[in-house]
């Protein structure tokens, strides 16, 4: 518990510095936000003078930013520039399809990767493993954009098994394994290697010689003691998902926080793009603390060090 | 006398060590179809204003959309341009570009590391937690920032994809300084009065080109990439540039009608990508000691 509240008061060093960060870095994009927001429409210097301090930019930069500090540490974010919503509401909006997505891609990319991963490392140096080794090179090296593109033409136009857009659970598949390939390549290969080490170990050898059969071995011995560095960027994956797949969203036109982060961005929305970023960083903190504890319900000696 | 020795001996035993390291790099079958087909889409780059059938920028209008034949491989864009000679073409643009990224994150993230590392302490504890916040960005979301801040295009893609891969070469210089700093060799160029600086540059970094070699290699592959990607989001290279990215861009609109606008350019990318990572692959197992026995 204690190790759990450590995690946690880390955090807000962090969150300061990427909030300062961001701030700086939105200071320096160029173009008006009144300007961007107004997209065109013509309109009066009172009007504009008007938005301006609504949205309190014309108050100094200084005062912006400890104002913003200042609310956030209240747990109020603050408004949308264009929409004129809180951001945390937008962002919880937004949160459901980034969510699915990012569960769909896991459950594909894990299965996967598990898989091609076990089978390689329990026959190394096989052509098996060749095998399982190739085609997770090819799933690292794959544009997400090229595969996304490739999956809608073959299983959307051609064959029309799927919905090529829009939501639900058939929408879901193709952009999920456009998601799951690229992590179950990665993964693949972590497990793979994992194996191959765990299966030199002497408890392998043991559970071998106490005669157990060989599934119960691989599964039970060597697999559950192979899983740390895997899990480790099984954790980075899940963080970098809950933030939305950029590219994925993009391709399928999916509504995600991707696509917000990327619009927010342009269009200089700084509340939405300071909120996002505070999400993203929690989200990162929050999953990695829980991979922490994860490693102790995975490799009990873990959790003996962590109480000495 | 030792010098006798040395003489008699070295030359011999070098040039041995880089036949037998070539042998072993290029000697697997997994690095000698990634060197193939690298060599292969880079002379395709090199020689397409000479070789390729068409200008890859000749429109020919009556030609618009046409699916590939014998007379164009790969079929034609809605402009009728030839996707063949584009693709060869857009070698050009997509690997030096994703070389030039790998180049600029890597020089700037040793000298970086290298600093972190041989300073040490409170410049060396903040230097790292930046980088650490830096790293828990997903690439392309800096590489999208830094864009926005300097504006939309190639060069701009290059710097934005740089800066986003920038920490994980200082990460991994800082750590192998570490490992050099406390040895004797360090502590005699001291000892001698040479500066810093020189001690960095002269002594610290020669002992990490190893693991820049295997990292910038391994690098390669995402930045091409991650530039690409830029490109598809149109925030990179422009049309009618014939980078792959960007030829994905504008095939996107026409996949139903026309699906090989996408599949080539992306061919292409997928097939260079995946060669950079096969030999960076391997380089890192034979210039890594540990992996010598697994394989």
């Amino acid at each position: 518990m204690r190790f759990v509240i450590r995690k946690i008061l880390g955090l807000i060093p962090l969150l300061l510095f990427t909030w300062t960060l961001v701030f700086a870095v939105m200071q320096v994009i160029p173009g008006d936000p009144v300007n961007l927001m107004l997209a065109g429409v013509p309109a009066s210097e009172e009007v504009r003078a008007n938005e301006r301090k609504r949205l309190g930019l014309d108050r100094p930069i200084v005062e912006r930013y400890f104002h913003f500090l200042g609310r956030a540490i209240q747990g109020d974010l603050g408004e949308g520039f264009r929409s004129r919503q809180p951001v945390s509401t937008m962002i919880l909006e937004q949160a459901r399809p980034t969510l699915e997505l990012a569960a769909g891609g896991l459950v594909v990319g894990l299965t996967v990767g598990l898989i091609l991963g076990v089978i390689a490392g329990i026959r190394p140096n096989t052509w098996v493993d060749t095998v399982c080794m190739v085609l997770a090179l090819v799933g690292v090296s794959l544009p997400s954009f090229w595969i996304g593109m490739l999956l809608i033409w073959i299983f959307g136009t051609m064959l029309m098994w799927v919905p090529i857009t829009g939501r639900g659970f058939s929408a879901l598949i193709l952009p999920s394994i456009t998601v799951g390939l690229f992590i179950a390549g990665g993964f693949a290969r972590l497990v793979r290697a994992s194996v191959i080490e765990a299966m030199g170990q002497d408890y392998v050898r043991t559970a071998k010689a106490k005669g157990l059969p060989p599934v119960k071995v691989v599964l039970k011995h060597a697999l559950r003691n192979a899983m740390i560095p895997p899990v480790t960027l099984l954790g980075i994956q899940i963080a970098v998902l809950i933030g939305g797949a950029v590219v994925t969203e993009n391709v399928f036109a999916r509504p995600g926080l991707g696509t917000m982060l990327v619009e927010a961005v342009l269009a200089k929305d700084m509340p939405l793009v300071q909120a996002l970023i505070v999400y993203k960083t929690a989200a990162y903190v929050i999953i990695n603390t829980m991979i922490d504890i994860v490693y102790g319900a995975i490799d009990p000696r873990i959790r003996v060090e962590q109480a000495a | 006398m030792t010098a006798l020795v040395d003489a008699a001996v070295r030359p011999r035993r070098r040039r041995s060590a880089t036949g037998r390291f070539m042998r072993r790099m290029f000697l697997h079958p997994g690095a000698l179809t990634g060197t193939i087909i690298f060599a292969a889409l880079v002379i395709g780059a090199i020689v397409a204003p000479v070789l390729a059938p068409y200008d890859w920028n000749e429109t020919d209008v009556g030609m618009r959309l046409s699916a590939p034949s014998w007379e164009h491989l790969f079929g034609t864009d809605l402009h009728g341009r030839d996707i063949f000679s584009r693709v060869m073409a857009g070698g050009r643009y997509s690997i030096t570009v994703g070389v030039a990224t790998v180049v600029l994150s890597l020089v700037v993230g040793s000298l970086i590391g290298i600093a972190l590392g041989y300073l040490g302490g409170r410049i060396d504890a903040w230097g790292t937690r930046m980088l650490d916040v830096l790293l828990g960005f997903p690439a392309i979301v800096v590489a999208i920032m830094v864009v926005s801040v300097m504006g939309v295009g190639l060069v701009n893609a290059i710097i934005a994809v740089a800066i986003a891969g920038m920490p994980r070469f200082a990460r991994v210089v800082r750590g192998a300084v570490l490992q050099v700093r406390e040895q004797l060799f360090v502590e005699a160029a001291r000892a001698l009065g040479a500066s810093d600086i020189r001690i960095m540059l002269k002594h610290l970094l020669p002992n990490v080109v190893p693991t820049l070699v295997v990292l910038g290699t391994l690098d390669l592959g995402s930045a091409i990439l991650s530039t690409a990607t830029l490109s598809f989001l149109g925030l990179g290279a422009q049309p009618p540039t014939p980078e792959w990215g960007s030829m994905l861009n504008s095939g996107r609109e026409y996949m139903r009608y026309a699906p090989w606008m996408m599949i080539f350019p992306g061919l292409a990318l997928f097939l260079s990508v995946i060669a950079v990572n096969l030999i960076g692959d391997r380089l890192s197992q034979v210039l890594d000691p540990r992996s010598k026995e697994t394989r």
